[in-house]
């Protein structure tokens, strides 16, 4: 690929581009000022184009892709409205640090400001919302400009950049020249982390009585599931992961508490607020995982691990600020605290081990059959996660299947759970299961959707019908906005406002999925569930949808309710943990 | 807390919506700009930016750490204003007829400002100085009656001889 300069169009070079830097599949959509593009992308022998039917799934899709694989994805569409509407996904991999490129048309650059057809100031629209982002003005700019933006957006704490291309741009000729030299002064993201940090973190790991390893999604953007686990199994500390990291580390591990948070299990929320040390890697002190945060984990010092220096301190002060990549810096760690036990420096954790244990014995995960003869959402996620198995990757919408998904399915290996964590995007799962599937394509995927969420986006079937991308929809179908509801049944007296669907009566999942070419299956029995999954997992020539008819009633819990502190953590409704004068 | 005045010197490329992005960030995270400038440096690929910013300090270092995060940003250094020079412009016209004309040119003297323009019953007057210097012309040229007043942002430099921008035209960011 690398060669002499040679004389192209700036569609043509952008192409070449793609190409260069790797890029296998671009999902969008074609329109005024991005046609120029698409006439080389015809003829390109390793770019895929796959023609989605919304731009924002095409975004979606290329989240997808890009969690499951760890590459970056990439997403196209037009100027205006098609760039407008890539605003939710790059949002969306902005808050869950996705790395992504988004390739945008503009108006010719002498339109530029004048309110032309189909034009929007996107670069403006979207500087809050991404890494960083372009506005190319010259044809000659346009290899190292997407060089630049692959660039960006994979290294450091990965990101979206958007890369905006006058339709005059494209069509003018220019020298093509790879690889292009970077020019980004002023970009320098540190991985390596400091000795001294690392050592004083070590000094205070082998000295706590009550760690816990905080572990977040920076963990697996690092790629440090494989060193997490030896730094694990080295000091017998607890795990717990975020649901950005679920995942990270087994779900079957005897050291592995579950996740923390306002949908929590006991034994982690616990874990954290009881601990004397908070070994924090990459990840954030969110608010959904802090509860109140003056009252979170308020006896713990922190050690606070993290690619992004501005995270560190942001919400909560740290005794150990670690400015590194996450695999450096635990690699780092196993050594130092390894020379600390050598050396017969290890603090007893046995004690903190009995409490852990027994939280976790009298508080586990579970929930209650429904009493009115509906089926239990929790049951179908339970058997989708057990037929399907830890090697399946699991994509969820945003609402209470999401919470069940992340609870209910045991999650072995790292990029199987693939969700919208920061942003909290409903609608995120059918597309993001379609790029996730696009890049596994060996992978069963299932997407476990709501019915709210599911109306947000399904039109991607269609692309995954035609395009051959055989995913599994779980429609968890209970006629309802279900977490609103929920809140709505705690915090409003039931009043159930503007959340009830009717969607058991309309639409007809099963016509809709066979209208869009998909395989569209039905269950609302408890004794049907293991045959319709088995059903849908043997269908391997077209996607799947299957409608889970469930109740409306089912609560997520464990629940930390919003803005009150996590001790005030119910394991089920109006059943507060109770602690014994032993426990610490 | 109180809220302290704080004067960040910004090195950042001289690229097209760079402002936009970095007056942009102080917005998005709640921080209210008091003052701004904006010139080129001795390199002609770099721009400096002084911004004063009334924070406390934990913010001021969130900021800080957000700002360095911007991709065209080369540098940040805070100057300390006791070893730094920091000076502002402005331009005031005041009322000046002949009976009062004598008194408003004491005051420039007083003050080392000039006159730059005159008219029958006005005269316009450029001073440089500290944000108290001029806040202090202010109030004495006031009684002669202020007709029209623009003021720059602040610039500002560290003392002694070393430079913030060093001799490499390319700048690393500092972390």
């Amino acid at each position: 690929m690398d060669g002499q300069p040679e004389s192209l169009t700036g569609a043509q070079s952008l192409v070449r581009s793609l190409e260069s830097v790797g890029a296998e599949v671009v999902f969008g959509i074609p329109g005024g000022a991005i046609l120029p593009a698409y006439d080389p992308l015809f003829d390109s022998k390793t770019v895929r184009h796959i023609l989605v039917r919304h731009e924002q799934g095409g975004g979606h899709a290329a989240e997808g892709y890009a969690q499951a694989t760890g590459k970056v994805g990439v997403c196209m569409a037009t100027s205006g409205p098609g760039a407008t509407n890539l605003v939710t996904p790059i949002a969306d991999a902005y808050m869950d640090s996705v790395p992504l490129v988004a390739i945008t048309g503009q108006v010719p650059s002498g339109s530029i400001g004048t309110d032309a057809f189909q034009e929007a100031d996107i670069v403006g629209i979207t500087m809050p919302i991404t890494k960083h982002n372009f506005l190319v003005q010259h044809v000659e700019d346009i290899p190292r400009t997407i060089a630049e933006a692959f660039h960006l957006a994979s290294t450091g704490r990965p990101g979206p950049v958007l890369v905006d291309l006058p339709k005059d741009i494209l069509q003018a000729r220019g020298t093509f020249s790879w690889p292009p030299q970077l020019d980004l002064p002023g970009y320098h993201p540190t991985t390596k982390p400091h000795a001294k940090q690392i050592r004083e973190a070590a000094r205070m790991i082998a000295a706590a009585k009550r760690p816990v390893l905080y572990v977040g999604g920076g963990v697996l953007k690092a790629r440090a599931a494989a060193e997490l686990h030896v730094l694990a199994e080295l000091t017998g500390i607890p795990v717990v992961t975020t649901l950005m990291a679920r995942g990270a580390f087994p779900d079957s591990h005897p050291q592995h508490l579950g996740m923390p948070g306002m949908h929590g299990t006991v034994a982690a929320v616990t874990a954290l607020q009881k601990s004397d040390l908070l070994i924090c890697l990459g990840a954030r002190f969110d608010d959904r995982v802090t509860g109140k945060l003056d009252t979170f984990a308020p006896g713990a010092a922190v050690i606070h691990a993290d690619i992004d220096p501005a995270e560190i301190g942001k919400n909560r002060a740290a005794d150990v600020p670690i400015v590194g990549d996450c695999r450096e810096t635990i690699a780092d760690l196993v050594v130092a605290i390894g020379d600390l036990y050598d050396a017969g420096t290890r603090a007893d954790i046995t004690g903190w081990w009995r409490s852990l244990d027994d939280w976790r014995e009298r508080y586990p995960l579970g929930y209650a059959e429904p009493t009115d003869g509906s089926l239990a959402p929790q049951h179908v996620v339970t058997r989708i996660g057990q037929i399907a198995g830890p090697d399946a990757i699991y994509v969820s919408g945003v609402g209470q299947h999401q919470m069940w998904a992340s609870q209910f399915i045991s999650y072995e290996n790292p990029y199987t759970w693939l969700n919208s964590g920061g942003a909290g995007t409903m609608g995120y799962a059918v597309p993001a299961a379609m790029g996730a599937k696009v890049g596994r394509p060996d992978a069963t995927v299932w997407a476990i959707d709501g019915d709210g969420c599911f109306q947000m986006t399904n039109q991607e079937l269609v692309t995954c019908a035609i395009e051959g991308i055989p995913i599994k929809v779980a429609i968890i179908n209970n006629g309802n906005l279900g977490m609103v509801r929920q809140w709505q049944t705690l915090f409003y007296d039931s009043r159930y406002s503007n959340t009830k669907l009717q969607s058991k009566r309309v639409p007809d999942f099963v016509k809709l999925a066979e209208a869009m070419g998909c395989v569209g299956l039905r269950c609302d029995a408890k004794g049907d569930v293991d045959a319709t999954i088995e059903k849908a997992m043997a269908i391997d020539d077209a996607p799947v949808v299957v409608d889970f008819v469930v109740g409306e009633d089912a609560m997520v819990w464990p629940m930390v309710p919003a803005g009150t502190s996590n001790d005030e953590i119910l394991a089920a409704r109006d059943t507060r943990p109770v602690w014994d004068a032993n426990d610490v | 807390m109180a809220l302290t005045r704080h004067t960040l010197s910004v090195l950042v490329e001289d690229k097209p919506g760079v402002l936009a992005r970095v007056a942009a960030l102080f917005s998005r995270r709640g921080f209210n700009i008091e003052s701004l400038a904006v010139g080129p440096t001795e390199h002609p690929t770099v721009s400096r930016m002084t911004i004063v910013v009334a924070v406390e300090d934990l913010p001021l270092e969130q900021v800080t750490k957000q700002l360095n995060k911007l991709v065209n940003v080369l540098k940040i250094v805070e100057l300390d204003p006791d070893s730094s020079v920091q000076r502002e412009l402005m331009l005031v016209k005041v009322k000046a007829d002949l009976s009062s004309r004598s008194h408003v040119l004491e005051t420039v003297q007083l003050f080392r400002a000039k006159v730059v323009d005159v008219a029958s019953d006005a005269v316009t007057i450029e001073a440089t100085g500290t944000t108290d210097k001029l806040a202090a012309l202010i109030r004495v040229l006031e009684p002669f009656g202020i007709r029209e007043l623009v003021q720059s942002g602040m610039v500002a430099v560290g003392r002694g001889s070393r430079s913030m921008t060093g001799a490499e035209p390319r700048l690393r960011s500092i972390s």
